[in-house]
């Protein structure tokens, strides 16, 4: 990246100086190095996301930037229906409320070993993952709208989880104002045979342990302490989700036209959040968070049923489910006063500090969790949200490494088999639905997590409370 | 874009996939890039047998919006019916701005056909259509 275009405001902050038809600053978080290795495509969208109606205080870009489509991934930008606000698809992609939940299982990694092979085949085995994989759950239209009403509500309700588990997931596990009128039948009926499946690409399952504690007081309440072990699951909306997005760009593509917004590029169409259009595509978005809780709720729940089987004493208690493609409607302080914006965050993940309501109480002194997800051969951190993101980043934070090669380079770079084989040399064991999909997530594709959280730390939108190394891995 | 001619090509985008058709014509160009969506789906697009045929139409506001709205009615067919495609006859009406179609393919078997990327779905981002030396090109990015 160019860094003349930007300056710094302090460790870790940089401003894009408002110009031209930007409405406000832009900030990237990031320190010299990362700053460096960005594409200079993430100032370029993170400047037209400033230019968009009604955008309150900045663009942001979050330490694990890079280019996406309208937004950049790891993009964060706050708009006030009162001042003309706009909602876009590209400011939640297509894979809508993707995110990350984290199951504690109460025991010590020298207690997972002599089960972890067994543990991560029948895991294997009970998780649909990988392309074109189908649920065991058969839902008709009817039933799919509940779920897409109630979230991981409905997932508790039919049996899938605990009912106390819904505190620990954001909004309680569904988001109101969902309105399964507004999703395509097309959309539903891709769905119907998705739920309860990991599906492919970046998403996974790991079996991960806690090496190291950074932050003893949000580990205790969160439940964790050095060398418990944990699974995280990292999956979305799956096809639902995928054909809101298509349906509503074409939506939104001329609502562009229709209102005459000016968007720099095509890919930031948007409509007034007080619009038909806006509305429209904001409740449909809803039914796609709801459809990612309940998906996650279910495969949360596939997993606990694994884990009670195999491994003797294991709990399998929820920590926290995060998600990070969503625009919420959220109360923020803005110029002394509160109010409810439209906060779109596209690969970015909700980060509220202490005290916030929304926070579980057994969390609330310490901030909610963050589960960042690095790579399959390195490591995973949880985060805690901080009273100063509130401030700085509209409580948002990094979601992930961010890749540094794409796909395809790394496809000429690395087989699947010599993935496999090389993270098995490091002891982690690998299960892959597709040889090419092993291949295109070898860990070196991605940028250096350790960086990107330390950024994130030391920036004050979020601080480090654990680090988390894989044993075995799920990819879809 | 090397060598204009048509035919398709994908091409990198940092953590997803760009595709591209080249056509002498519209219709062409659209064919050619549904081809190189397929690519990224499949492993060995050579291996699908044009078998059996299924019409699909799509609309939209412009020709890009058209392009981009045609790879995602191809991507949702191909998931809820399980086929995956190697033939694609498309009839593009710049007028209505929309593509009636006739395209072949088969069941998705995963043995035989290989097992490449889910497309999440085709984006705006990076889409063009346009007519470069008398070729059309037609492109965009998909999510991945």
């Amino acid at each position: 990246m160019d860094t003349s275009k930007v300056k710094k405001v302090k460790s870790c902050i940089w401003k894009i100086p408002q110009k031209g038809d930007m409405r406000v600053p832009g900030f990237i978080f990031a320190d010299k190095d990362l700053l460096l290795d960005m594409d200079d495509k993430v100032i370029e969208q993170v400047s037209n996301v400033a230019c968009l109606s009604g955008i309150v205080k900045g663009a942001m870009a979050m330490p694990d930037a890079h280019w996406g489509y309208g937004f950049p991934i790891g993009g964060v930008a706050a708009f006030d229906p009162d001042e003309g606000g706009i909602i876009s698809v590209g400011g939640v992609g297509y894979d809508i409320s993707c995110g990350v939940r984290c199951h504690r299982l109460g025991l010590k990694k020298d207690k997972i070993f002599p089960y972890l092979e067994e543990l991560i085949d029948e895991l294997f085995r009970s998780i649909p993952a990988g392309v074109g994989s189908t649920g065991k759950i058969k839902l008709s239209k009817g039933k799919l709208d509940d779920v897409l009403r109630y979230g991981a509500v409905w997932a508790v309700d039919k049996g899938y989880g605990l009912r106390d588990e819904l505190r620990f997931i954001e909004d309680g596990g569904m988001v109101p104002e969902a309105m399964p009128e507004l999703v395509s039948d097309m959309a539903k009926e891709r769905q119907k045979k998705q739920i309860g499946t990991l599906g492919s690409g970046n998403h996974y399952l790991e079996i991960q342990y806690v090496e190291e504690v950074f932050n003893k007081d949000a580990a205790r309440a969160f439940g964790i302490d050095v060398d418990d072990v944990v699974i995280s699951i990292h999956c979305g909306s799956r096809a639902l989700g995928h054909q809101i997005g298509m349906d509503y760009i074409q939506v939104l593509g001329k609502a562009s036209k229709k209102y005459n917004i000016p968007i720099r590029e095509r890919e930031l169409v948007c409509a007034p959040i007080r619009s038909q259009e806006g509305m429209d595509y904001f409740r449909a978005m809803n039914c796609g968070i709801n459809c990612a809780l309940a998906n996650r709720q279910v495969l949360g729940h596939l997993v606990r049923e694994v884990v009670h089987r195999i491994v003797p004493n294991a709990t399998c208690d929820l920590i926290y489910d995060v998600s990070h493609n969503t625009c919420k409607v959220e109360k923020h302080r803005v110029n002394g006063k509160v109010k409810g914006l439209y906060v779109h965050r596209k690969g970015a993940t909700r980060a509220f500090g202490p005290g916030r309501d929304e926070v579980p109480k057994e969390y609330r002194d310490v901030g909610q969790p963050l589960f960042i997800g690095g790579t399959m051969g390195t490591c995973s951190y949880i985060l805690c949200g901080t009273k100063e993101g509130e401030e700085l980043s509209w409580s948002s934070a990094c979601h992930g490494a961010g890749r540094a090669m794409s796909r395809r380079a790394a496809l000429k770079r690395w087989k699947g088999k010599g993935v496999i084989k090389s993270l098995r040399s490091k002891g982690i064991i690998l299960k892959a639905a597709s040889l090419r999909g092993a291949a295109e997530e070898a860990p070196e594709a991605y940028k250096d997590i350790h960086k990107v959280v330390n950024v994130t730390h030391n920036s004050g939108i979020a601080r480090k409370v654990a680090l988390l190394r894989p044993l075995a891995v799920i990819k879809g | 874009m090397e060598g204009l001619s048509p035919g398709w090509e994908t091409f990198d985008h940092v953590a997803d996939i760009g595709v591209r058709g080249f056509g002498r014509s519209l219709d062409e160009a659209f064919s050619n890039g549904a081809k190189a969506l397929f690519s990224i789906i499949v492993e060995n697009l050579d291996l699908v047998r044009a078998k059996e045929e299924k019409r699909i139409e799509a609309s939209s506001f412009d020709l890009v919006g058209l392009f981009v709205a045609w790879l995602n009615e191809l991507l949702a067919i191909s998931d809820l019916e399980s086929m995956v495609f190697s033939r694609f006859e498309p009839r593009v009406s710049q007028r209505d701005l929309v593509v009636s179609s006739k395209v072949f393919g088969e069941p998705w078997d995963k043995k035989r056909h290989g097992v490449g990327i889910e497309v999440k779905g085709a984006t705006f981002s990076e889409a063009r259509v346009e007519k470069i030396n008398g070729l059309w090109v037609a492109q965009c990015i998909v999510d991945v």
